[in-house]
């Protein structure tokens, strides 16, 4: 993998969500990948600490299927989103244990009915090759605000 | 022109028993009312007195809508003040929580109080001499707050001068905070780390209300349990030698039949506590933590540790605010910021002396449920907030609460009932008229 491949990655994966191409975005994932949204600054341990969100496939998988259910009330109206980025920096080529991992500053919008947020942090990417192919082992999400009351966050940033 | 301020009668209208009045959740005099007679009335809960261990640790609070500031004085003593510099109101204390050393001194014009809030000293103090100042209330510091008490380590505060004592307002309904702290092997709760803090645009009530609702799991929260149960049993079909990991074990039992709740029962307190899972709750079948029961059989004995983890309580309500669920060690505080406005702090508390694992399954249930990352966060705030914006509606300016009423139902008594039963949520409007109007006559005389 070269620096663009890496780079491509990271702005493919945020158009798949705001595509809403949910499906597909956890095709993304390792086996054992991760979404970690922490709840405190520079979080090292998302078990013992709490967070916001730290799920498997399996769970991103109910929040994808969630999202389309007949019965998922808070999804009528549907939300969007919007994500805008910097170009991503990398801060490893995986030399030493085969991860990738780069840091993007973004700007998330997420909106439903007449109601519109807006998030912003950096998010922190872990990849590993599988059969040739870039997989997430780790998306951590760090907002700038993680101690704020939030209302409802329904999609993924 | 005022409604109810002063008319304890219209308030107390309001509450049919098995109606209340959509005042009580959209009127912005009522929410006042709230703000200026049920708070102050009430023992409410401000925080835990692990968050303040050392002396000149500190934490905010709010009571109604008056700051309050906790600290540890060097005396090892919590006290407990209004959060207003005697100067100019200024808060003292802006942070949740802090360590302010040996005193606390005011940003603005560096008046200083020692932690028990007594005052230290004023620059170029001269300028008070022969004023009078000595006489003011101003000289007496922060303003102490003396209805204090520490109880298994939570901090509860009455402001009004009068009222309940702290084991009359609670009574019985203190057994399940008892439960909760005996969880622990050395019989203490500690908070460490901050709140999951989430924002609600609807009343502070609705989110009380919804504690002891057993009627909405199985209907509103299909949409995240259910589909957590669907994509489960597809992964275990798909690989049946998967264990069941402890996520699943936390979502499915949501999906419970209505069956299941109306055996597992509701008890209600006198003042407006109660409970919902009296025989059995959706906390009873998870699986045990290695270490966990050895420990515990280890500090208690064995038929006393059994009791202690097989009373699995759901949701104990104490009124006004707050809700513990004792077998997750899990508190939250449904703050309310206005009449449509609330913000939910829910707090996991490590339990001493235990496995890391049943911290780990607390701080899992938190996200799980009550973030804004949520999806059963997701599922109630949508329901709330269509409540909300529903009871503008003047077809019907009531709220039914008729599940299993029964006429001349009894106030302010300890009972327990089928678990399907609305007769908590009716338990607390009793207890919101009587603290909504105790000291209202009081009021009027002193104002006229």
């Amino acid at each position: 993998m070269n620096r663009d491949d890496l780079i491509d990655f990271v702005y493919d994966e945020a158009a798949m969500l705001d595509d809403m191409r949910w499906e597909d975005w956890t095709k993304l994932f390792a086996e054992d990948g991760r979404y970690w949204m922490p709840l405190e600054w520079q979080q090292e341990d998302p078990i013992l600490q709490p967070s916001l969100m730290y799920e498997d496939l399996l769970l991103l998988t109910v929040r994808v299927e969630r999202l389309t259910g007949e019965r998922t009330f808070s999804q009528k109206p549907k939300s969007r989103s919007h994500h805008l980025m910097e170009r991503p920096r990398i801060l490893s080529m995986g030399e030493e244990d085969g991860i990738y991992r780069m840091r993007t500053s973004f700007l998330y919008t997420e909106t439903r009915g007449d109601l519109l947020e807006r998030y912003s942090g950096w998010i922190g990417h872990q990849l590993v090759e599988v059969d040739g192919a870039l997989k997430i082992k780790q998306k951590r999400i760090d907002l700038i605000n993680f101690d704020a009351p939030f209302s409802n966050i329904q999609l993924f940033i | 022109m005022d409604r109810y301020r002063g008319n304890p009668q219209a308030i107390a209208d309001l509450v049919k028993g098995y109606a209340v009045h959509r005042d009580t959740y959209v009127d912005q005099e009522v929410f006042d009312l709230e703000m200026e007679q049920l708070f102050p009335n009430c023992w409410v809960y401000i925080g835990h007195e692990s968050q303040i261990k050392n002396s000149g640790d500190f934490i905010t609070s709010k009571i109604g809508h008056q700051p309050v500031l906790a600290s540890r004085h060097r005396d090892g003593q919590v006290y407990v003040m209004h959060n207003r510099c005697p100067h100019k109101g200024v808060k003292i204390a802006s942070e949740p929580c802090g360590n302010t050393g040996k005193f606390f001194r005011c940003p603005y014009h560096a008046w200083s109080f020692k932690t028990d809030g007594s005052l230290l000293a004023i620059p170029l103090n001269k300028g008070y001499e022969g004023t009078g100042f000595d006489a003011d209330r101003a000289a007496q510091g922060l303003p102490r707050i003396e209805n204090v008490k520490i109880y298994r380590g939570l901090i509860f505060v009455r402001l009004a001068e009068k009222g309940l004592s702290f084991e009359e307002y609670f009574g019985e309904s203190l057994t399940t905070i008892d439960n909760m702290a005996d969880r622990s092997p050395e019989g203490e709760l500690e908070v460490l780390s901050a709140p999951i803090r989430y924002m609600h645009s609807c009343n502070w009530k609705m989110l009380v209300d919804n504690q002891t609702d057993t009627c909405h799991p199985m209907v509103a929260h299909e949409s995240s349990a259910g589909t957590a149960v669907n994509v489960w049993e597809r992964a275990k079909k798909a690989n049946p030698d998967l264990e069941t990991p402890m996520a699943v074990q936390l979502y499915a039992p949501f999906m419970a039949p209505y069956e299941f709740y109306e055996g597992a029962g509701i008890r209600v307190w006198p003042n407006g506590h109660g409970h919902s899972g009296v025989t059995g709750s959706i906390h009873q079948d998870y699986e045990d933590v290695d270490g966990y029961l050895g420990r515990m059989e280890d500090a208690y004995g064995k038929k006393r540790a059994h009791e202690i983890l097989g009373d699995v309580r759901h949701n104990t309500n104490y009124f006004p605010n707050i809700m513990v669920k004792g077998p997750v060690g899990i508190l939250r505080n449904f703050i309310p910021l206005a009449v449509d406005k609330t913000l939910v702090e829910s707090w996991v508390f490590r339990w001493k002396g235990a496995p890391d694992k049943l911290y780990e399954r607390g701080l899992m249930y938190n996200r799980f449920i009550n973030a804004p990352t949520s999806i059963v966060g997701h599922d109630d705030l949508e329901m709330y907030e269509r409540a909300q914006e529903g009871l503008l509606s003047d077809g019907n300016e009531w709220i039914n609460l008729h599940r299993l009423w029964e006429e001349d139902e009894a106030e302010d008594t300890t009972e327990v009932v089928n678990g399907t039963s609305e007769r908590q949520m009716r338990n607390q409007f009793y207890a919101w008229r009587k603290f909504m109007i105790q000291n209202m006559e009081n009021t009027v005389e002193a104002a006229e």
